[in-house]
């Protein structure tokens, strides 16, 4: 047993509150705020007439009631005492301990007598079990078991509680997953779609006259050379020469990898188109070294080519 | 509010006798009204945002409440003249408002005039409340 286990231990037995005192006697107004709300049947908790029918002196409180003459009602609640005695102890060890939520699992309530109005309610509580450290659905915790005993203004007991409360280590949230920044959105629009759904399927095309045969990039709708709005595409083979390239440091944006090397790539075909360079220092990036066409899957929404340094040096 | 069964007495209880099922709404007013009316005055049982803050779906009745629903449906089918001796019970799903609890039981034991009922509250997230109520009954009816 650790030395927190025994000081837990110490704990059983002790009397956590002492002649906690009902700020009422029990009284019929509660009573009936009581029974219209839980929607209690039985006459014999408002009518003196109908108790008596029953055998009894005169109407009596709901026998689950008993608990709540002793709640500390609205005021203690906002604005609670400060903590003191054998109560705020245990609950300052179950704190260092790690077990700072509460939930209570159990109640077996014995009654002895039936209260009717007039009954000044006072309770003890004392601790009668303080469990190992427990797995449950809600963490780790102890099962923390006191009695409570409910005492009429001449000590007799009226009722007596036996009541369970897990103390548990709240499970660690999972810490909000932060949605991965998504790379700006290129302004697609019915020119240029065509370019964007082919790298979808990882195909690399180059517009193309229809009239005179001429490459062209970006895409557009009309050939520079020949005005023609015919065209066409091919697919380009992959294979490329570095034209020039810059590296951005500055600003960040939480999509890219830095340092972020931007190229001008001349595909074999002809044409040029900016993509980044993946897979290498800025160092090592030189004007016209052969570059090889791969594709980056950036998001559900967007494929776009990237390029790497090409594997046999001469293709 | 169901109708009260005249008084049940001892001898006319069997063992394994059911209750009838009672399903209570369990309405945003009646876990307010009831927390309130056992003067439990947690956020939990009154306050949707903060219940949700605190990690729940939303505001759930207080185990007062419980107690009292197992109380009631105990009383519904006993009648007036029975008296409480007992009410234990386990908590397990929270009752959130807009659910709907479902009371059953069955008698467990007689014992002269001491009937033990099994009592289980479920809603749709599975069981609430379960336990058993002690009653005891008069022996004869009583002339009212």
């Amino acid at each position: 047993m650790t030395s927190y286990d025994e000081r837990l231990a110490a704990f059983v037995g002790r009397t956590l509150s002492e002649g906690t005192r009902a700020q009422d006697p029990v009284n019929v107004p509660m009573i009936r705020h009581w029974v219209e709300a839980m929607g209690d049947p039985s006459p014999v908790h408002l009518s003196e007439e109908a108790a008596r029918a029953t055998g009894r002196d005169g109407v009596v409180a709901p026998a689950t009631m008993v608990q709540a003459w002793t709640m500390r009602g609205y005021a203690r609640t906002v604005d609670p005492a400060p903590a003191a005695g054998g109560f705020a102890e245990l609950v300052a060890l179950l704190d260092e301990g790690g077990y700072t939520s509460v939930v209570a699992t159990d109640s077996e309530l014995d009654f002895v007598r039936e209260l009717v109005p007039g009954d000044e309610i006072s309770v003890d509580e004392v601790v009668s079990d303080i469990s190992p450290e427990k797995k449950t659905g809600l963490g780790v915790g102890r099962f923390v078991t006191t009695l409570k005993t409910y005492r009429d203004a001449d000590g007799a007991v009226v009722a007596t509680q036996r009541w369970r409360t897990l103390r548990f280590k709240p499970a660690e949230a999972p810490a909000p997953q932060e949605p991965a920044a998504l790379r700006p959105r290129p302004a697609i629009n019915l020119d240029n779609q065509f370019w964007f759904d082919a790298a979808r399927e990882h195909r690399l095309v180059i517009q193309r006259c229809a009239s005179c045969g001429r490459l062209r990039h970006p895409p557009g709708p009309q050939c520079p050379a020949c005005q023609s709005f015919e065209w066409d595409t091919v697919d380009a083979a992959g294979g490329a020469t570095l034209y020039s390239f810059t590296v951005a440091h500055h600003p960040r944006h939480p999509a890219f990898d830095y340092p972020l090397v931007i190229a001008v790539v001349e595909l074999d075909e002809g044409t040029r188109l900016i993509a980044n360079l993946a897979g290498i220092e800025p160092e090592d990036v030189t004007i016209g070294m052969r570059l090889e066409l791969d594709w980056l899957d950036a998001d559900p929404d967007l494929t776009l080519p990237i390029f790497r340094r090409a594997t046999s040096e001469e293709d | 509010m169901t109708a009260l069964s005249p008084t049940r007495t001892a001898g006319s209880v069997t063992v394994g006798e059911e209750l009838p099922e009672l399903a209570i709404p369990l309405t945003r007013t009646l876990i307010v009204a009831t927390a309130i009316a056992s003067r439990d005055y947690q956020d939990v049982h009154h306050d949707p945002a903060l219940a949700v803050e605190r990690g729940s779906k939303d505001i759930f009745m207080n185990i007062l409440t419980s107690n009292a629903m197992v109380e009631r449906y105990a009383k519904e089918w006993a009648g007036p003249a029975a008296v409480l001796r007992k009410v234990k019970v386990r908590l397990g799903a929270p009752n959130y408002a807009g659910d709907t609890m479902t009371m059953r039981g069955t008698v467990a034991s007689v014992d002269g005039t001491r009937v033990e009922l099994a009592v289980t509250g479920t809603n749709s997230l599975g069981p609430h409340v379960s336990g058993s109520v002690v009653l005891e009954l008069p022996a004869e009816e009583v002339s009212a």
